[in-house]
């Protein structure tokens, strides 16, 4: 395996961790309007992902960083070109960070209740338009021969591209739902479990509707075949099996099977743009591939030495951070 | 107004906002960590008073400096796709590796400090705030490796139409980075200083309840901020002589030098025509720019007429003088705050050894004024940076006009940019709104126990 397809898989991986981790947390935004019923519940709801948002964003500028260090072009190519989908994601990220922290500094209901509106947005404004964003790269993209994005901000928002929105959106629901089950004590720990089952089978709906409209649509699913392989089969089971245990009330295998069903989406994304980066809906020749978008072989080389030294070490420390935070949130553990 | 000039006024809006946060999260986070530490080694709950006071207004200033710098990131992709791709081989692995190896730590752990006050033993929860402090500093290292390689390019070829990286060890020790980054970490620590002394000596005045907390706090921000100022001034000085070297023209735009003096000197006032290139009415002491140049009274100072005839023979014809009103009042406004902040830091410890600082209402009355000194410094000394190295986004490699994206339309750029001012203004009210009452609550140190009080936590 050379290089090139290393820093391929990390930033699949980078991806992959971001979908996760702040998968979840970006439910949890998007419920906390729902689910909190008064202030204190709302904290109970903010709480849970108090200790573990910020380190969950950092996935996201750490993806960013790699892609722009290993791929400088892709990086270039992408940034430049979906411009005001990124604007819309920064502005409603910026909100989203910032409410976390000064909602809760101030006691009147209007500031209160202004930044939770700002935590939903910052939540589902980034939910949809990861899944816009990543259904756009399945499909391609108008590329031309020097690596320019020469299509507009509307042609990123086909029919298809919004089906995967929404569905991004309804996994990362699901999957927040089912955090907010493990994470909470009592009768909010029942409305979250409520929540979880009633979203389970509209989001079965809608993701094998994007999935059917992707074999239309991508050439990454045609690749795939009669037998597309274990990834995109794991994500099937993982996502009717979220059902099964949802019925049973086992919320943390749930939870699992709700995180696998993220991954090995995204893996299976990654797996069929291979070895491509940015497909050009203009011309095969001018796709982005990881050689020719990639940086030197000396910075692939010192940049890997770099990676596999800190990555499993942020996996430790952030892996311990959960561990200590692991117990269920009450009214005596609010700090935002 | 082209996308390019819309994209340089967005570059300086939003750079100038993200670093108005930055040097207080990087001076603060080991003020408060610090106060911490002693917290721990004599158990005093005065010691934990000042760390939770400071600390609360240290997350409300993180949260601002995190979120903008999401911006930072992305910004080169989005406006500056050809620089990007220019310089990505080098540009983006001290990106990267401040993502992997600091923002990493520092947002994990400021969430493990935050929500572990009673979940931690002491020892470990003290560490997380050492990290936090830490990788800060360690963020602004990165960045500054990366923004070094602008000013002063090492470790690289020119090859396949871009820098590619040769060294990257080079690249870590730029001499640049070696004079820039103590600049800024002694720039944060005097930001944090003057915000903890201005803070403190308004609740003095006030006799505010429990006053030792902003007592000792004004103690503990009077030895650091003679530390940070006199390190900040004495670092600035190897910086600037590092800049006659590797970037005479900035120099020579921050001095309003126009033509090459031996012995040099430096200008006190200047009212200059900067079209014609001379100056209209000027103040100048002779010998003393020679002195700030080679810390002695004779060497030629290259002036701006030179360096450009230089530098049209180097890189062929074009304009290479940056802006010489805004760099040269850039550098009056950044030194003349601080000397303004050492005379205060240096009066500061003369009444603090005297025992005398609370029965000096003048002199508190103008500390929490003086707040606004570094932060002044602070923005005209990365005008400076980055303003006097125009026309060049890498200097000597590559031009700004060659380096913004091609297929971004004005439009798009100016939607951006008001969105951003706009959000960027309303968020600063929203912030100095928090900091403001924060900053005035003493409740939050009164003199209760916190054990007695069963939810500590719904003061946040």
């Amino acid at each position: 395996m050379d290089l090139n397809t290393l820093w391929f898989i990390l930033i699949a991986v980078l991806f992959i961790g971001y979908f996760f981790l702040e998968g979840f947390d970006y439910g949890v935004g998007i419920l906390l309007p729902f689910l909190g019923k008064n202030d204190e519940e709302r904290r109970i709801v903010i709480n849970t992902i108090g200790p573990f948002w910020d380190g969950n964003e950092v996935w996201l500028l750490t993806a960013g960083g790699a892609m722009f260090a290993a791929f400088p072009q892709m990086y270039a190519t992408i940034f430049s070109g979906f411009y005001l989908a990124l604007f819309l994601m920064l502005v409603t990220l910026i909100l989203r960070g910032v409410a976390f922290e000064f909602r809760s500094k101030d006691k009147r209901p209007g500031w209160r209740n202004t930044w939770d509106w700002m935590i939903f947005l910052g939540s589902a404004v980034p939910g949809l338009l990861w899944g816009v964003a990543l259904s756009n790269l399945a499909r391609g993209v108008a590329i031309d021969a020097n690596m320019h994005y020469v299509g507009t901000f509307w042609d990123l928002l086909s029919p298809y591209s919004l089906l995967s929105g929404v569905a991004s959106l309804i996994a990362f629901t699901l999957h927040g739902a089912l955090f907010l089950s493990l994470k909470t004590e009592g009768e909010m720990a029942e409305r979250a479990h409520r929540t979880a089952s009633r979203l389970w089978l509209p989001a079965v709906v809608i993701i094998l509707v994007f999935v059917v409209a992707s074999y239309g649509s991508t050439d990454i699913f045609q690749r795939l075949g009669v037998n597309p392989g274990i990834a995109p089969l794991g994500a099937l089971a993982a996502l009717l099996s979220i059902g099964y245990f949802i019925r049973e009330r086992r919320h943390g295998w749930a939870f699992v099977a709700s995180g696998a069903n993220l991954a090995l989406s995204v893996l299976t994304i990654f797996s069929g743009l291979y070895p491509r980066l940015v497909i050009s809906n203009l011309n095969p020749e001018w796709n982005l591939t990881i050689y020719n978008a990639s940086s030197s072989e000396y910075t692939l080389q010192v940049m890997s030495l770099v990676a596999l030294i800190f990555v499993p070490i942020v996996l430790a420390y952030q892996a311990w951070s959960y561990w200590v935070f692991r117990k269920r949130i009450s009214r005596s553990d609010l700090e935002y | 107004m082209a996308n390019l000039d819309l994209a340089r006024l967005q570059f300086a809006i939003t750079t100038i906002y993200h670093f108005f946060f930055v040097p207080l999260t990087l001076g603060l986070s080991i003020l408060v960590a610090l106060m911490q530490t002693q917290y721990y080694r004599t158990g005093d709950e005065t010691y934990k008073r000042m760390t939770k006071f400071w600390g609360k207004l240290f997350l409300i200033n993180f949260a601002m400096g995190v979120v903008t710098g999401i911006v930072q990131e992305f910004q080169f992709g989005m406006n500056w796709s050809e620089y990007s791709r220019f310089v990505g081989d080098i540009f983006g692995a001290p990106l990267a590796v401040e993502a992997l190896m600091a923002f990493f730590i520092e947002s994990t752990f400021l969430g493990v400090w935050l929500f572990g006050w009673d979940r931690l033993p002491k020892r470990a929860h003290l560490a997380s705030i050492w990290l936090v402090a830490i990788a800060s500093n360690l963020s602004a290292l990165w960045i500054l490796i990366a923004n070094s390689f602008m000013q002063e390019p090492v470790g690289f070829v020119l090859r396949n139409g871009r820098a590619e990286m040769t060294d990257f060890l080079a690249l870590v020790t730029n001499p640049h980075v070696l004079v820039q980054y103590p600049h800024v970490f002694f720039s944060g620590i005097t930001t944090a200083a003057f915000f903890v002394l201005g803070i403190s000596a308004w609740h003095l005045l006030r006799k505010s309840s429990n006053i030792e907390v902003f007592r000792r706090s004004a103690n503990w921000a009077t030895v650091y901020a003679v530390v940070g100022v006199v390190m900040v001034i004495m670092v600035g000085h190897t910086q600037a002589q590092h800049m006659v070297q590797a970037q005479p023209m900035k120099m020579a735009a921050a001095e309003a030098l126009w033509d090459s003096e031996d012995p040099a000197s430096m200008s006190l006032f200047t009212v200059g025509d900067e079209p014609g290139r001379r100056d209209v009415f000027s103040i100048r002491i002779p010998g003393l720019l020679s002195f700030l140049a080679y810390n002695r009274f004779e060497g030629e100072v290259k002036g701006i007429n030179d360096l450009q005839a230089e530098y049209e023979e180097t890189y062929g014809p074009g304009d290479y003088v940056p802006p010489i009103a805004l760099n040269y009042w850039s550098f009056r406004l950044m030194v003349g705050a601080g000397f303004l902040m050492l005379f205060l830091a240096l009066y500061g410890l003369y009444t603090a050894i005297q025992k005398k600082t609370e029965n000096a209402p003048r002199f508190l009355r103008l500390l929490p004024f003086a707040i606004f000194l570094p932060y002044l410094a602070n923005i005209t000394g990365w005008l400076l940076t980055e303003l006097g190295r125009q026309p060049w986004i890498v200097f000597g490699l590559q031009r700004v006009e060659d380096a913004v994206s091609p297929n971004v339309s004005a439009e798009t750029v100016l939607l951006s940019l008001v969105g951003f001012t706009l959000l960027y203004g309303v968020l600063m009210i929203a912030d100095i709104y928090l900091l403001a009452k924060f900053a005035r609550d003493d409740s939050s140190v009164s003199a209760e126990p916190d054990e007695a009080q069963p939810a500590p936590a719904a003061s946040f």
